[in-house]
């Protein structure tokens, strides 16, 4: 692992929860790592898989789903779809060698911006402990060494 | 010299299904051959490479590549084909997405050498021995091509025209591809040779699946004795008609079996076996995590099922650690 690796995660986050509580974390001045890049959808049922697959491909060490908790979803059942989409994106994910703790949802409401330091400041420190999400084979990448 | 168009046909990474599919045409076929002139197909006429490497560049009309690239010698085929072909057409699913062979984009090429030639049961090689580019034998050096240590679609390695899909393309798909190809206005470059909606749109059980699709499980296909006019989707069977292209006219469905993903996406999406997941994942009909967990038994191999033919073409290309 690199030394002073500092992971880079993307986070999609809905506009109605988890952004606001981002936003007040902000007004808040609560501090937390600054290794999150926060892409804001209206909600978290809009993430479709390739968001997830194509933040992966170009580099990220981890994706951060946020939404309202269940029941709250300001369109009824967005996060609902979010949260059977993503136990089978898990087992997707698995298969393809990427670690569980770099992919990850998380119900967090406007109001639960310390709760939303705490996630963050503890999935950096997990995918830190994991190192880089290093690709093992680029398909542009012809083999180098000769057997077979 | 003839003024038809003169045409090759090369397999790479493949099954062999693509050119069976060409001489599916049945008696259509005797029109292709009087419309072309046919100057190399290994697995039909006598042509050799070098007959191949004696034509001036461009000389061809068209080259139709089909299976995925996984050796030395099938890249190096795809480049000289290239080279002599003025347009380079991919056929079938693995020389457009990686096809079946692709799914080995999971495995490292160690894995796959070892699974072949020391694990497998009907094996028997006490030495372990591997297959090696160079060898010596009786005296004579003996080469093989390299095994790249992965699937690449044939558009990772050359510029490819246009593509023809379908595992393996059918009749109609390749007669509508060469008429496209032979008119006097030949569809864009880069176009896929196929309708550009999803298979649901020429689904002959369309009508059965309903506006709001939430089932209670999913199901496999041996496991379930599906009705034959309701929408497979609804009875719980994954069937990846809303994520595919249509054109096989639901060849699979009429089978009363899902649809597997041959024709791959539409021109709006980008990573199938993503937007596939993305779509279904969202049907099971539960907010329990337990429950929806329970409802995935019926999908155990979302990789292979999701992207049985599209994982080389796929956003990550495969597994990203291959262990």
């Amino acid at each position: 692992m690199p030394e002073n690796f500092e992971p880079t995660i993307v986070a999609f986050f809905c506009n109605w929860c988890t952004y606001l509580a981002a936003d007040l974390a902000g007004a808040s001045r609560i501090k937390y790592a600054p290794n999150i890049r926060v892409v804001r959808l209206m909600c978290s049922g809009r993430v479709d898989a390739q968001f997830v697959l194509d933040a992966f491909a170009r580099g990220a060490d981890g994706v951060l789903i946020g939404g309202c908790h269940p029941g709250d979803c300001h369109y009824q059942e967005g996060n609902y779809k979010t949260l059977r989409r993503v136990a089978l994106l898990k087992r997707l994910l698995a298969q393809m060698g990427i670690e569980p703790e770099r992919f990850r949802l998380e119900w967090i409401s406007a109001s639960e911006a310390d709760r939303l330091k705490t996630v963050v400041n503890e999935m950096v420190e997990q995918v830190r402990a994991l190192g880089p999400l290093r690709r093992s084979a680029v398909p542009s990448e012809a083999a180098e060494e000769v057997h077979a | 010299m003839s003024e038809k168009p003169r045409v090759a046909f090369y397999w790479c990474a493949s099954c062999g299904g693509c050119e069976e599919a060409v001489v599916d045409l049945a008696e259509e076929i005797l029109k292709v051959v009087a419309a072309v002139d046919i100057r190399f197909w290994p697995v039909a006429l006598d042509f050799k490479k070098h007959d191949v490497e004696a034509m001036p560049d461009g000389d061809l009309t068209a080259a139709f590549i089909n299976g995925a690239i996984r050796s030395s010698e099938q890249e190096e085929m795809a480049h000289l084909l290239r080279r002599k072909a003025r347009l380079v057409v991919a056929f079938g699913a693995c020389a457009q997405l990686g096809g079946i062979p692709g799914l080995a984009n999971l495995y490292t090429r160690e894995q796959i050498l070892s699974a072949a030639y020391k694990e497998s049961p009907s094996t028997v090689n006490e030495e372990g021995i591997l297959p090696s580019v160079s060898t010596r034998q009786n005296g004579y050096q003996l080469h093989l091509p390299e095994f790249w240590k992965s699937v690449k679609p044939l558009d990772q390695v050359v510029q490819v025209d246009y593509y023809v899909p379908g595992c393996a393309p059918t009749p109609k798909i390749i007669q509508g591809a060469l008429a496209a190809l032979l008119s006097s206005e030949p569809p864009p470059p880069g176009s896929v040779l196929a309708p550009d909606h999803a298979l649901c749109d020429e689904c002959p059980r369309r009508d059965s699946k309903p506006e709001k699709l939430l089932i209670p499980r999913f199901h496999r296909p041996h496991q379930i004795a599906a009705a034959e006019d309701t929408c497979l989707l609804a009875q719980g069977l994954v069937c990846l008609g809303p994520a595919t292209r249509a054109g096989c006219e639901a060849l699979c469905v009429r089978g009363n079996m899902p649809c597997s993903g041959c024709f791959g996406p539409t021109s709006r999406v980008r990573d199938q076996g993503a937007k596939a997941l993305t779509g279904l994942g969202a049907v099971i009909d539960s907010s329990d995590e337990t429950a929806i967990e329970a409802a995935m038994e019926g999908l155990p191999d979302p990789a292979g099922t999701f992207y049985r033919y599209s994982l080389a073409a796929s956003l990550l290309g495969g597994a990203v650690k291959r262990a």
